[in-house]
């Protein structure tokens, strides 16, 4: 056929439902893409399937009351949802934290990351076709990090441990000497996931130039955590704010130069290596002291009592998926007026069309991976 | 793990002749032996559970031991719909149909205090209160989120019920069955119906009970 | 950041007819003024709020209200706290998609959930409950169905 045919012949273009039951769109998740032959002209994100009502819940219970709610949010890093959440009660309410709290709080803030990059490079591996493979060395080392979250805390997933004012309980016997252990050989473990993957001929063809965000477009769709910094924005909130105690830490913020599902990839690898040296850190100068302040610990004991002052506050941390932040609303009585979680993954899906668009659909799903995000969140 | 002996083998002759090296058995033990060993779930995540799912199908649970490894990604394929998560009233209807498109005989978890009851989420304007409203459900596992191991015991279980089952007796092994649960809509402020009549009674406390 | 009482007079000189009030550390402007003022708090190379982190509402008896907290990452500053006010009946505020792209999302879940039109967004639907819900479940007179 000649190419003056080629351009009469009528073509039509397809519109495809990927989810909300799919393999690989994490969860409930769904895209309504449209495609011209394979290539996405456009793509709807369709979300709320997940919709569990967290903010309407909050404001019928107690402060302490929505702490378990917050380890739904993200569910694969309940111990920075606690801290976020945490965070802004006690800048509302005006409630000190103790020495050594800070320190456990920040190792389990780190410890969490490790977690979710490491779970998220192998659901990632998944999109791309290696299945399952990635994910048992992924759940291997989540397994070690889960069982010292178990010990202090007594659940693997939904930690509910930290308080206003401190944390529920100090450390269990045994328990600085695994993160030890876990500083020792993650460091192997992500030489070994490291040389499996990064130069790997497939990852590098699928992934390199693939579902592009430029920094521009970075900062003002308000994308957040590694997903930025791949872009190229050297913005930290540990560096940044500086809460909690993470000025005292020696860390360097690894920025990508592409913005590409590899940029994004690796971003999250070199942050895994920073995590394990701020960890080295913490186990070394962690203090003796109380892990929770006289006043936290009465909050806590009696929640109907714990009253912050009538105001509004907004508290964020660096969480592993992005920038998460609380925006509470007291009246002075026990519940909070109003309670509204800012979602890193939510904001991080406003771009997933720019990204997909003139890519064929299996880089959408790649793409869509490389975003990072967990439903419990993106919905609440 | 016991099985029921619905066969009418005597067990004593039963285990006198597997001394001599021969079984005996009847085409319902065969048959259910091989059921109960490859269940194959369907890969249907919804929630926090689906992640301890996912743990429970990895190198330090292994599902695989007991067959039910081969998580598949369409309802046609599948055996068991394992409901891992809670079902929002928006996702409701889809849970409902892809329990629909599964082949029959098919067989249902709810994993996790949200999917029996709505849980932690009972209040929410959202969220139903158990997928129990709309299809039968064979084997409820508590807990938020079960540990790896909880969701093992269930599925233990469910292998003993379908240890249990007579060919002869069980409906979808009778000539023209065809089970559809009709497919909850959309209404102005919650689902509509709000549950299936057939299959649930509100306010009665049920029992499932196994084997 | 200098303080909120500087930027307020910055922002009324170099605005004129543009009035807002500090109120608990916020910055409280007209609707009809919002979307030039964040024009102007993005271009102004004094402040340059490039990050638009979090849109949200809040329904008082009497009003809605969007809050808006702002960030610069080029200047390392931030939170500024912004709040237009509107009526609960029609509550129309415009919208700032079109000034940061992190707006989107945001002000469709506040219209799905609080019921606040802004108008000019690019594609307002409902975006956590189906389309046909009649309600704005996070107002405080939302009544659940009772199931």
């Amino acid at each position: 056929m000649t190419e003056e045919n080629l351009s009469t012949l009528a073509t039509q273009t397809l519109e495809v439902s990927l989810g909300p039951q799919h393999p690989s769109t994490h969860g409930v998740f769904r895209m309504n893409a449209t495609l011209d032959g394979e290539t996405i002209v456009k793509l709807k994100p369709v979300m709320g399937y997940l919709h569990r009502n967290h903010e309407k819940l909050a404001e019928d219970m107690t402060y302490l009351g929505s702490m378990p709610y917050t380890d739904r949010l993200d569910y694969i890093c309940s111990m920075t949802n606690n801290f976020a959440y945490a965070l802004a009660v006690e800048k509302l309410a005006g409630l000190e934290v103790p020495e050594r709290a800070e320190y456990i709080r920040i190792i389990m803030a780190e410890l969490t990351r490790l977690v979710n990059h490491t779970l998220l490079i192998g659901f990632l591996l998944n999109d791309l076709g290696a299945f399952f493979t990635p994910v048992l060395y992924a759940f291997r080392e989540r397994e070690k990090i889960l069982d010292l979250f178990e010990s202090v805390s007594g659940s693997r997933m939904m930690c509910n441990y930290f308080r206003f004012g401190g944390v529920k309980i100090d450390f269990s016997p045994g328990f600085l000497e695994g993160v030890k252990s876990i500083i020792q050989n993650y460091p192997k473990f992500l030489d070994e996931f490291e040389k499996l993957l990064s130069e790997n001929e497939i990852l590098m063809a699928r992934c390199q130039n693939v579902g592009v965000l430029s920094k521009e477009l970075a900062i003002s769709a308000g994308i957040s955590g590694p997903m930025l910094r791949a872009s190229g924005v050297p913005y930290d909130i540990r560096k940044v704010d500086g809460y909690s105690i993470y000025n005292r830490f020696n860390f360097r913020v690894p920025i990508g130069e592409v913005g590409d599902v590899y940029d994004r990839y690796y971003v999250r690898i070199l942050e895994m290596r920073e995590s394990i040296k701020i960890l080295a850190q913490a186990v070394k100068e962690i203090p003796e002291g109380p892990f929770i302040s006289p006043k936290g610990a009465a909050g806590a004991k009696a929640p109907r009592t714990f009253k912050p002052p009538k105001g509004q506050v907004y508290g964020r941390i660096e969480a592993p998926k992005g920038e998460l932040g609380f925006y509470l609303v007291s009246d002075g009585s026990p519940k909070p007026y109003r309670y509204h979680v800012r979602p890193p993954s939510f904001i991080n899906l406003t771009i997933l069309e720019d990204m997909c668009i003139g890519n064929k659909i299996a880089d959408a799903i790649v793409t869509l991976g490389s975003v990072d995000i967990v439903l419990g969140e993106v919905d609440r | 793990m016991t099985t029921p002996n619905t066969s009418q083998v005597d067990p004593n002759l039963k285990s006198e002749m597997q001394k001599k090296g021969i079984f005996v058995t009847t085409i319902n033990d065969l048959y259910n032996w091989g059921r109960r060993s490859s269940v194959w779930p369907l890969q249907f995540g919804l929630a926090c559970c689906a992640i301890e799912m996912i743990a429970t199908a990895c190198a330090r649970y292994d599902i695989d031991r007991f067959g039910a490894g081969l998580f598949r990604p369409s309802p046609r394929q599948a055996d068991l719909m394992i409901v891992a998560g809670t079902v929002t009233k928006k996702m409701a209807p889809q849970v409902v149909r892809l329990y629909n498109q599964m082949p029959e005989p098919k067989y249902c978890i709810t994993m996790g205090a949200c999917s029996i009851s709505g849980g932690p989420f009972k209040n929410g304007y959202n969220v139903l209160k158990g997928i129990d409203r709309y299809i039968p459900v064979d084997v409820h596992l508590p807990g938020c989120p079960p540990r790896p191991e909880a969701l093992l015991h269930g599925l233990i279980k469910l292998q003993e019920k379908i240890d249990g089952q007579v060919i002869e007796k069980t409906e979808w092994y009778q000539k023209g069955l065809k089970r559809e649960f009709p497919v909850p809509e959309f209404g102005p402020n919650g689902l509509i119906p709000p549950y299936n009549p057939d299959v649930f009674t509100p306010g009665q406390s049920r029992l499932i009970t196994t084997g | 950041m200098k303080s909120l009482e500087e930027l307020k007079q910055n922002l009324e000189s170099k605005m004129p007819g543009v009035t807002s009030v500090l109120e608990e550390g916020c910055l409280v402007i007209s609707k009809n003024d919002w979307l030039e003022v964040a024009k102007f708090l993005k271009s102004s190379p004094l402040y340059s709020f490039d990050y638009l982190s979090s849109v949200t509402g809040v329904d008082y008896p009497d009003r809605l209200e969007a809050v808006y907290h702002l960030y610069s990452i080029e200047k390392k500053i931030g939170p500024l706290t912004v709040k237009v006010r509107t009526d609960r009946q029609k509550g129309e505020i415009p919208s700032v998609t079109p000034v940061w792209r992190s707006a989107e999302f945001q002000e469709r879940e506040a219209f799905d959930l609080l019921g606040i039109h802004f108008t000019g967004h690019p594609d307002l639907r409902r975006i956590l409950m189906w389309e046909g819900f009649a309600f704005h479940p996070l107002r405080k007179d939302y009544v659940a169905e009772n199931d």
